[in-house]
């Protein structure tokens, strides 16, 4: 079966980029370090574009029922960053069909294609383009079909209403057209995709599919799953890492009212009940029974700085560009911090899970369902055919929270009590205690300025664990270190370059003749880290907006200015001057206002994913040290745009959440055991401290590849409020957080 | 004498007595001066101004809940009506822009305005007479370098003849010592650097020691409690009713950090304090601690008694949920579920953080050890069950929700029944009905956000300051 | 024990001592009030009792035997939403959607005791609300958006 290509432009660039996607992707995928792929050759075949290169067949992506229903699938899922709706508009748009027509099915290992994690801002780069060419080429085939059909050429065959017309009129619902194999080939390098102009249901602020429900009662989260038969579990955890369950007198707690099981393995202990509120109270019960011994060894969290550098280091050179060192008009050092940072989903993690007729399903929103699953079955020692994971909405994670091990606890429940749908939840105090955090990170940056006020030389050193510890194997889950028979922890790897994990955005995007990058990967993890949205993104444009602004200050240059001046690409600079002229940076003069200052930062996420630029105005309280944002601009590029709305909710709050980060947060913990347990000791954002104004321009780029923006803005609003604090107080804060304490020492009275 | 002529001579009389009192009582104005510039002061005085100024915790009388810092307009709610702060921003018109050193001065060693009219003791000036030259020149710098605040002042609520400011003269007789504080030769320097801070600038005395009906304080009954705004500012002498007895120590981490695991949390006005207190060096802190734990200490025997019956029941209660993992039903075997409403309620509502397993006291406090329980009125009780502990911003603080939508009357009442009879060893409260009838008619504005309290171990950069504060 | 939820009478057969929450879903199968911390510090299970805001899982059942409960559910439904749902979905004021339910709640109760709130108000009134997805702006513009449509609806007398 042969599907008429047209080769036009369009196909051209839709193939060409879609090489670019594919050569990044791939390392995306398997996040334990396969090596990256090598380069297209004219003797290879084009890769497939986005995730068709796993999932070749067209099937795998689109069926089409013969009563003309029609189900996309994707292996990717609704964290609430509105990836549904814009799935479904871009296959309503190249299936041109009404948008009404698509059902969506999400990351279920039994029914969907394996697409990994839906991670690293990748839904739209890797699900997106397989989608928007499998609709295109299941239309084309359609299209093919019914021209057979017709005897009519296709070129002369259009599509309205899910059905294709003749030139005499007549009509082929899609429906009929479809057989058992028509859509059962695999995936051409390119496809027939419409012209933007030609946009109808893309590029279109469709309201999400998923916000009626929730914010009208509907049953819409994994939380409000009520299978017949559910019972209700709650895990008793340990006070510490690593402490073993040294005895547990549980004779009175199985004798409370409602308590069907006590479940004990090894220092994995657990109890379920008939109805929620029993088994909160049994599970007090066995947490004061239970006696541990506990052995875990914490740094001191005043001198995290310190600690990271004296741990032994697995360096990798990710940027060696040498320069001859030109005649330096001056040199500039600065050394930035963070500590760890907890994702704090508003919801903390939940699974059901059943064991039935040996086959086990689990119900959990997890960012990966394959890799849990497989995760998952090695623990249980199951075959992974038995083991079903089925994606349902969380609150939003930001990463790899609990929801792998709480799917994890779930399993190993359900297996004890045979039958039944066990629903686990985790409390608020374990979520903030055991969820794995974004990582404590350092960063070194040495840079010479020549006698232009360019940049001639740049050193960035970044010091941080791995921001991936993601199943993997059954190691890596929660509760199968604490069996009987515990799984090992498997050791910690690093992400490879171009997407990276302490060094992801490390390598400056601005044009430095001579640049040195060195990631100090290091394995020791004494507190439990994970991915944690933007991974090493974060800090390290954090650290280098900052210190652009710190090289802007001493070359004597406006920051925007000085940061235009080093950028090449058309795309940044856009985003750079809408950013700016929206803000009003260059006609607003500066403030006069006590405790003003502004901000501005840029990042390109991955140096290759959306691009943001963020101006902001903040308010400092001389009085009280209080940092408040009072209005924010951002820009965005990310490439063809499917749904703009959905980009600004997303960069919205990634301002917000990066504000958060950046002025509040900071786990807590003693010798022993974590101490922000709840939101008393880890405080975030609240409403008082929202600004009065933002505005995101969303800049849409017609044909272009998608382009992540799920992560896009945290680093820039990062550096934007830093730059902004040292502006207002003429003091520069280079260690997170940047606390109401820590302004308030600076600036004195 | 005829009715009319004694009359008419009785107002000749007054009129006598009235203008000889006018005479006498009429205190010029200071001549109004140019803004002092903000760099014509050692900034090393003004840094010793801030301290004082949060010793005597200026900003939280002298700032509207959401206005800005210093320039005035809470309302002091006092038996004769409400009087509202001033602004003491720079500001030339609406603050003390104008005011002199000796003006300032003045106001606070005599208090007297700048133009000559008194001032209202809901400016405890009566304290702050103690405050020697240097300091009150510390506090001029340090106010006069503020950011100046255009706020005109709210007019004071008295009824007449209240509202004449000339009759502070009579009550300036009667109850002001003019100070500054001169040393008590029988005690150390140290000794009286306390009493200094303290009585002076700390003004403790003026929530924490019953006032007669002109309003003044009882130097006979000094520390022996009273009432503010609806809370209850505890004794601090040997009438305290902390149910462990404080010491130097345990009250230097309390003043810093607004809570002590031995006791409970600072909240409604002592928690503004403590806001201010956080910052202020160590030795004042020390200072401060060390002389009110020692007016603590002249302990009744049957407090010893009393403590140690605390601290064997406490032992008690942690070895029993050690020993059965049927924790929540021995507490609950003491009290009869079905009949007693208020354990229902405590189990349901309380009991989760109360009883849970988060560290003091952000998982909420031991309540067998705080005189919210103990003390002898229900009213902080109250006040907190109704309002909680609202989150602060960006606060490492407890939060507690509050019950006034929850709970109704009957219900707040069973449920302070309960505690005091499950978690103290007093008689119970006369008072229940009372403060839960006042909270709710002060609704919200009867509570104040929780300062920042941050725990040592939940903040690196301050371990320092948790270290010395142990010493 | 007798509950009056969304007006209608409900018979729940529970320990007194059950926090609201775990009735509502557990009992009742509604799904709009949350677990987000069950320690008072979220918001997300805020529902109203008698027409004031609560949070569900600190309030125990045994409180609420002659008091009319109010979820999100019982404020509008899909097909008939009320103004703040109206509001918040023409908004798209959600990313997640977790904490939502419970801050439309007291907002609502907020509206009807003080339609004219200002944003300032509003704000504060909000303060016991946790939202971590950053979806603030959102909130607030919906809130005013559903004053609006409240105000011009008292105006036109249609109530």
């Amino acid at each position: 079966m042969s599907a008429a290509t047209v080769i036009s432009r369009r196909t051209v660039l839709a193939g060409s980029g879609a090489l670019i996607l594919s050569f990044s992707s791939a390392g995306r995928l398997f996040a334990q370090g396969d090596a990256p792929p090598q380069p297209a050759t004219l003797a290879t075949p084009p890769p497939l574009p986005g995730s068709l290169k796993q999932t070749p067949n067209l099937d795998s992506w689109i069926r089409i029922d013969a009563d003309g229903a029609i189900s996309v699938f994707t292996g990717k899922a609704e964290l609430g960053q509105g990836i549904k709706t814009a799935l479904m508009q871009i296959a309503a748009e190249e299936l041109d069909v009404d948008f009404d027509r698509i059902k969506l099915i999400t990351a279920d290992t039994a029914l969907t294609p394996n697409e990994g994690y839906t991670a690293g801002s990748h839904s739209m780069q890797d699900s997106g383009t397989a989608i928007m060419n499998a609709a295109a080429q299941v239309r084309q085939l359609l299209i093919a079909e019914a021209a057979t059909r017709a005897g009519t050429p296709a070129a002369q065959m259009t599509t309205q209403d899910a059905s294709v017309i003749a030139p005499d009129g007549r009509r082929f619902g899609y429906g009929e057209l479809v057989s058992a194999q028509l859509l059962h080939v695999a995936a051409a390098a390119t496809s027939p995709l419409k012209d933007p102009s030609q946009y109808k249901i893309m590029n279109r602020r469709i309201p999400r599919v998923d916000i009626p429900a929730k914010l009208t009662g509907g049953a819409a989260f994994v939380q409000d799953l009520r299978p017949d038969g559910m019972v209700h579990a709650r895990i008793v955890r340990p006070p510490s890492y690593g402490a073993q369950l040294a005895s547990v007198d549980d004779a009175a707690v199985r004798k409370m009212p409602g308590v069907l099981q006590v479940v004990r393995d090894g220092s994995f202990l657990a109890v379920v009940a008939q109805h929620e509120f029993q088994a909160i109270e049994a599970m007090r019960a066995l947490a004061a029974a239970a006696r541990w011994n506990e052995t875990a060894k914490l740094p001191d969290a005043a001198g995290l700085g310190a600690f990271l550098t004296s741990l032994p280091v697995q360096d990798i050179t990710v940027l060696d560009r040498q320069q001859a060192a030109a005649a330096g008009a001056k040199t500039l050092s600065a050394t930035y911090s963070r500590p760890y940072l907890s994702h704090g989903s508003i919801g903390p993690s939940c699974a059901v899970a059943q064991l039935e007729n040996d086959t086990l399903t689990v119900w959990t929103h997890t960012q990966g369902v394959y890799p849990d699953r497989d995760a998952i079955a090695e623990m249980m020692g199951m075959p992974k055919e038995k083991v079903r994971c089925i994606h349902s909405e969380g609150a939003g994670c930001y990463g790899h929270n609990g929801a792998d091990d709480a799917a994890a606890d779930a399993a190993l429940l359900a297996r004890a009590v045979p039958g039944r749908p066990v629903r686990v939840q985790w409390t608020r105090e374990q979520e903030h205690a055991w969820e794995p955090y974004g990582p404590a990170m350092l960063i070194k940056l040495d840079a010479a300025l020549d006698d232009r006020g360019s940049i001639a030389d740049w050193n960035h050193e970044v010091w941080s664990n791995t921001h991936s510890t993601r199943p993997g194997p059954a190691g890596s889950l929660l509760a199968a270190r604490y069996l009987d028979k515990p799984f090992p922890e498997p050791p910690p790897k690093p992400i490879p370059m171009p997407e990276g994990g302490g060094d992801r955005n490390s390598i400056p995007i601005y044009k430095i003749p001579g640049a040195r990058v060195i990631y100090h990967f290091l394995p020791t993890m004494p507190v439990r880290v994970s991915a944690l949205r933007a991974l090493g993104g974060f800090m390290n444009v954090f650290a280098i907006e900052s210190f652009m602004d710190e090289l802007a200050a001493a070359a004597g240059a406006d920051p925007v200015t000085f940061r235009f001046q080093h950028l090449d690409d058309p795309r940044a600079r856009e985003v750079v001057a809408t950013a700016a002229e929206r803000f009003g940076w260059a006609t607003k003069p500066p403030f006069s206002a006590p405790g003003r200052g502004r901000g501005f930062a840029f990042a390109r996420y991955k140096n290759l994913a959306a691009y943001c630029a963020v101006a902001c105005e903040v308010e400092v309280d001389r009085d009280t040290g209080r940092a408040r944002m009072r209005r924010a601009v951002a820009a965005v590029d990310s490439g063809q745009v499917v749904n703009s709305d959905g980009i600004a909710n997303q960069i919205e709050g990634a301002i917000l959440q990066s504000m958060s980060w950046t002025l509040y947060e900071s786990v807590t913990f003693d010798e022993r055991r974590i101490t922000s347990v709840d939101w008393a000791t880890y405080p975030i954002l609240r409403f008082s401290a929202v600004p009065d104004e933002m505005e995101i321009h969303v800049i849409n780029r017609p044909g272009m590849p998608f382009l992540g923006a799920g992560e896009a803005g945290q680093g820039p609003a990062a550096a934007a409020v830093a730059n902004a604090v040292a502006n207002a107080t003429g003091h520069r804060f280079r260690d997170l957080p940047i606390s109401a304490e820590r302004i308030k020492a600076a600036i004195g009275v | 004498m005829r009715p009319l002529r004694f009359a008419l001579a009785f107002c000749v009389l007054l009129a006598l007595v009235a203008g000889v009192f006018a005479i006498v009582a009429w205190r010029p104005a200071i001549a109004p001066i140019v803004p002092p510039a903000v760099n014509s002061f050692d900034p090393a005085l003004v840094k010793r101004g801030a301290q004082l100024a949060a010793i005597g915790d200026c900003d939280v009388c002298h700032t509207a809940p959401g206005g800005r810092v210093f320039a005035g307009g809470r309302a002091v709610p006092t038996p004769f009506g409400s009087i509202y702060s001033t602004n003491i921003t720079p500001d030339p018109e609406t603050g003390i822009g104008q005011w002199s050193q000796a003006a300032f001065q003045r106001a606070l060693r005599l208090g007297v305005r700048r133009d000559g009219a008194y001032l209202y003791p809901a400016f405890p000036f009566d304290h702050f007479t103690l405050v020697s030259d240097d300091d009150d020149n510390a506090l001029y710098a340090y106010l006069m370098t503020r950011a100046p605040v255009r706020a005109p002042a709210t007019p004071d609520k008295l009824p007449f003849p209240l509202n004449i400011r000339l009759m502070m003269f009579a009550w300036n007789s009667l109850f002001l010592h003019p100070g500054p504080y001169r040393a008590d030769t029988t005690h150390d320097e140290a000794w009286n650097r306390s009493a200094y801070l303290v009585d002076g600038l700390g003004h403790c005395g003026a929530c924490h020691t019953p006032r007669n009906l002109l309003g003044a304080e009882r130097p006979d009954l000094k520390f022996s409690g009273s009432e503010v705004e609806g809370w209850t500012a505890y004794a601090l002498n040997e009438l305290s009713p902390a149910p462990v007895p404080w010491n130097a120590a345990t009250l230097r981490h309390y003043l810093r950090y607004g809570t002590e695991e031995g006791h409970g949390v600072a909240r409604g006005p002592m928690a503004e304090v403590v806001g201010d207190l956080h910052a202020i060096p160590a030795d004042d802190m020390r200072a401060i601690a060390t002389y009110v734990a020692e007016q603590m200490n002249h302990a009744a025997p049957e407090r010893d008694a009393a403590v140690q019956a605390v601290e064997m029941q406490r032992d008690r209660d942690a070895s029993d949920m050690a020993a059965s993992a049927d924790s929540q039903s021995n507490a609950l075997r003491a009290v009869d579920t079905k009949n007693d409403e208020g354990a229902v309620i405590y189990a349901g509502a309380c009991a989760g953080c109360h009883e849970g397993p988060r560290a003091l006291p952000f998982g909420g406090i031991d309540l067998m050890l705080t005189s919210a329980i103990g003390g002898p009125s229900a009213n902080n009780l109250v006040n907190i069950v109704l309002y909680g502990l609202p989150a602060a911003e960006a606060a490492h603080a407890p939060i507690m929700p509050g019950f006034a939508g929850a709970m109704n009357d009957a219900q707040i009442a069973a449920l302070a029944r309960y505690l005091r009879a499950r978690f103290s060893d007093k008689s119970p409260w006369t008072d229940i009905v009372k403060s839960i009838h006042d909270a709710r008619n002060r609704g919200r504005a009867g509570t104040i956000a929780h300062p920042a309290v941050v725990e040592p171990a939940a903040s690196g950069a301050l371990q320092q300051a948790h270290n010395e504060a142990q010493r | 024990m007798k509950l009056n939820v969304n007006g209608a009478q409900h018979d729940v057969d529970v320990d007194p001592r059950t926090p609201l929450l775990y009735v509502l879903r557990g009992d009742l199968k509604l799904n709009a009030a949350k677990f987000g911390c069950g320690l008072g510090q979220c918001g997300a299970c805020t529902v109203l009792v008698d027409g004031e805001p609560v949070f569900s899982c600190v309030t125990p059942v045994t409180l609420l035997a002659d008091k009319q409960i109010t979820t999100l559910e019982g404020l509008g439904t899909p097909e008939r939403p009320a103004p703040i749902q109206r509001a918040f979905i023409a908004a798209q004021a959600a990313q997640c959607g977790y904490c939502i339910p419970g801050i439309m709640m007291r907002a609502h109760a907020l509206l009807q005791k003080n339609p004219r709130a200002s944003e300032a108000d509003i704000r504060a009134f909000l303060e016991p609300h946790l939202c971590r997805c950053g979806t603030h702006m959102r909130i607030l513009r919906a809130i005013h958006r559903a004053q609006m449509e409240m105000m011009s609806a008292n105006a036109g007398g249609s109530g």
